[in-house]
Order: C-alpha cells, then sequence, then structure tokens
C-alpha cells in the first residue's frame, strides 16, 4: 500500500482458454488481450462463464486448454489478487484480526505487513476494526474483502461484480482505486452486470462462443 | 510456515469462540450420564464396560465437531483464500487438522478422569485410556477431516459425515478401546496397541491432507 512500485508494462495475453464446470464447457477457445494498464469490463448473461473465467485465471478452476500470460511469463497466483463472490471473512474474528488472517495467507514476507490502521481508514472501516465480522453489513464485508487489493501490490487485479453491495461513496473509492492501479501499470478484469465507470476495455461473453 | 501457523491459531481461536469444545464436552457428559440408567447401576458391570464405553462415546462426541470443520470454509469462501495462498493446500490441511486436535481431542482428553467416574472406570485403567485417546487423537482427527471434506458440499452435512466417518473410526476404536480394557486385566499400559494407534495416527496425518486437499480441490471445479 505505501510503496507503490509501479509495474513494468506488459499486457494480459489469454489465448484459446477452455474451462469445464460441472462436465460441461462454459468457456471454449476464448482469447482475449488486455492492454497494458487498462481495465477490462467481462459482461454477459447469467451462466455464460463470468465467474468462471476469472476463477480460472486466477488458478481456482483448472483450465481444460489454452494459457494466459501477463508479457512473456505464465500468470500465477503471486501476481494477482482475487475478489469473488464469497468474502472469505471469519465471522467470528474482528475486522483487524480478520486482515491480519487475510494478509498471512498472502504468503509475503512478515516486514512487508501494512500498518492494519491504516489500511483500515483507507477502506473506511476504522470505527468498525474491533467490530466481529459477522456484525458488518454486506456492503462493509465487501470493502473489507477489497482490503487484500492494498495489501500487497499485485500487478493483476480480478474483481467479480465488484459493486455488488457497496453504497455510491464505496463505488467512487473503488473507482478511484482502480483507476489508480492501472495508472501505476496494473491490469484489472472485472465481471459485472452494471456499467463499471473505470472500464476502458470491454468484453460481452455470448452463450455458445 | 507463517500462513500454516496462522490458519492453525486462527483456527483454534474460532473453535474457542464458537463454543465447539462445550457442545463435545456437553455431549460426552449427558451420553455417560444416560448409561447407569441404561444398563443398571450395577458398579461391577460398569466398571468392566467402562473403558470401551468411554471410547464409543468420545468418538460419537467426536462426530458432533466434524461438520462444521469445513462447512464454514465452503460457505464464505475461506477455501478460496487458502487455495490462492502461496502456501501448498496440503500444508494449510495439517494446520486444520492440528488445530481440530488441540481444540477439541486435547481438552476431551483431560476431562476423561471426571467423565470416567460416571460409568465407575477403574483407576488402573485410566491413565491408559487417556493415553491411548491422545495417541489416536490425530487419527481421529485425520480421518474424521476426510468425511467431513467429502460432505462439505452437501448442507446439513453432519449425518452424512457420520455415516462416512464410522466405518473408518473402527480400527482406531477396536485398538484404542483394547489397550484400555487390557489395563483391567492388570496387563499395564498394553504397549503394542499403543504402538500401533500411533502408527495408524502417523499415517493418517501424513495422507489425509492430501486425499482432504484433492476433495477440496475438486469442490472449487
Amino acid at each position: 500500500m505505501t510503496d507503490k512500485s509501479a509495474y513494468t508494462y506488459v499486457q494480459l495475453d489469454v489465448h484459446q482458454l477452455g474451462v469445464r464446470r460441472g462436465g460441461v464447457m462454459v468457456i471454449s477457445n476464448l482469447s482475449f488481450t488486455v492492454k497494458a494498464q487498462a481495465a477490462l469490463m467481462v459482461s454477459g448473461p447469467n451462466g455464460v462463464g463470468k465467474t468462471s473465467l476469472l476463477r480460472a485465471l486466477s488458478g481456482l478452476l483448472e483450465c481444460e486448454t489454452g494459457v494466459a500470460k501477463l508479457g512473456q511469463e505464465n500468470l500465477a497466483t503471486n501476481m494477482l489478487h482475487y475478489v469473488g463472490h464469497g468474502e472469505g471473512l471469519k465471522g467470528q474474528l474482528t475486522i483487524t484480526e480478520n486482515l491480519n488472517f487475510m494478509f498471512d495467507l498472502l504468503g509475503e514476507p512478515d516486514e512487508e505487513r501494512p500498518n492494519i490502521d491504516g489500511l483500515l481508514s483507507k477502506i473506511g472501516l476504522l470505527q468498525q476494526r474491533n467490530q466481529m465480522a459477522s456484525d458488518l453489513s454486506a456492503g462493509q464485508k465487501r470493502r473489507a474483502a477489497m482490503a487484500r487489493l492494498f495489501m500487497v501490490p499485485r500487478q493483476v487485479w480480478l474483481l467479480d461484480e465488484p459493486f455488488t453491495a457497496l453504497d455510491l461513496g464505496g463505488r467512487v473509492w473503488l473507482s478511484e482505486a482502480v483507476r489508480a492501479h492501472c495508472q501505476a501499470g496494473g491490469i484489472v478484469v472485472a465481471a459485472s452486470h452494471e456499467p463499471l465507470d473505470f472500464a476502458t476495455q470491454y468484453l460481452t461473453l455470448e452463450a455458445g462462443v | 510456515m507463517r500462513a500454516a501457523y496462522s490458519v492453525l491459531c486462527v483456527d483454534i481461536l474460532l473453535a474457542w469462540r464458537l463454543g465447539s469444545i462445550s457442545l463435545v464436552l456437553a455431549f460426552l457428559f449427558i451420553a455417560l450420564t444416560l448409561v447407569p440408567f441404561g444398563v443398571g447401576p450395577e458398579l461391577a458391570l460398569l466398571k468392566r464396560l467402562a473403558p470401551g464405553l468411554l471410547w464409543v462415546v468420545i468418538i460419537l462426541a467426536l462426530l458432533l465437531s466434524l461438520d462444521r470443520l469445513f462447512q464454514s470454509d465452503a460457505e464464505d469462501g475461506g477455501f478460496d483464500q487458502l487455495m490462492l495462498s502461496s502456501q501448498p493446500l496440503e500444508l494449510l490441511v495439517l494446520a486444520k487438522l492440528v488445530a481440530h486436535f488441540i481444540a477439541i481431542i486435547l481438552p476431551l482428553s483431560l476431562v476423561l478422569p471426571i467423565a470416567g467416574f460416571l460409568v465407575n472406570i477403574d483407576i488402573a485403567a485410566l491413565f491408559p485410556l487417556v493415553v491411548s485417546v491422545l495417541v489416536a487423537g490425530p487419527a481421529l482427527c485425520a480421518l474424521g477431516a476426510i468425511g467431513s471434506a467429502l460432505a462439505v458440499s452437501v448442507r446439513r452435512a453432519g449425518l452424512l459425515t457420520a455415516l462416512i466417518v464410522m466405518p473408518l473410526y473402527v480400527p482406531v476404536l477396536v485398538f484404542g478401546a483394547n489397550s484400555a480394557q487390557m489395563a483391567l486385566l492388570g496387563g499395564g499400559i498394553a504397549l503394542d496397541a499403543i504402538l500401533v494407534l500411533a502408527a495408524m495416527s502417523l499415517a493418517a496425518m501424513l495422507l489425509a491432507p492430501l486425499a482432504i486437499s484433492a476433495a477440496l480441490r475438486g469442490l472449487a471445479s
């Protein structure tokens, strides 16, 4: 968070991606490129494979075919942040404990641990620092889940329905964060039904493609 | 390594805050209280039954703690985080197993001397019983966790978990109850049975994380 070291400007190439989910190919032969510093918005009807695409890029889902490359390197989990539908917050831990746990799981060296209070004020939850996560509203949980984006700088952000449950202020805040990230050379892929004002590139998935 | 240590601490803390152990202990005491009503207050009979009874009730009590082992992670997206961690999933799963051992089995074996009096356990059998439960504990955790991981995608998986796990528990039960029973016959601690239990525990702790991780990865896709 503190050292926004600019990334080398590279693009994200997805080549002939195929993903199987529940025995059905939800995505087959999908190729696209996200330019350096771009924010790609993925849209399309329900069930077309937006979440599967993000999960496949993150490495949570195994790709049947194809490859994703960031510059010359294959995209790996330590180059990206994934914020999906589940917040992954433990209801019986306080927000501060949750964020510390989140950082530990990311597996970065301990010296890199950000100031949690600073992080909390950045995501607007400083007041709630000692509240149990189960007591937070859906939007507040969403903000807490986003905290990982600012904990450890990683070039690729994969966001699934990033605006869900966020209030107007939250949306402005997230948009600004995404723009700043792209400015520094980051790449964002976001799946959404709603228009995302930070998007600079668009991809529409269609059924049966 | 810190990720695994953190999983260990968080799981113990969560088990404590959720009161998992009180549920297990309450079940243990209630079930043992019922036994004299069922078989009659004949002290000599109870004394003979006690080690086996305790073992059976311990296993049933443990089943209660199993269904929440992975369920909450599956519901709140915690698995995604575990899988996206830079640490291998197997190591993190092992940390969860160790946490379950510390949070549930350890306190359970500590109250056995008290629980044993409800069924008039022989003092001579008490120490071998506690040792057998402690030595078999990792195996109980690991085997139970396999069942829990396989059933995790099912809502209200408690019963299904029990059905999967109980057959797996049979060998542990045989040697565990046997080692405690031997003490009644004046044999002291049955070292060979304890060693077999130790072997089961080591093998289970080594292999179960692989099986559980495979089950959880299958769940993700």
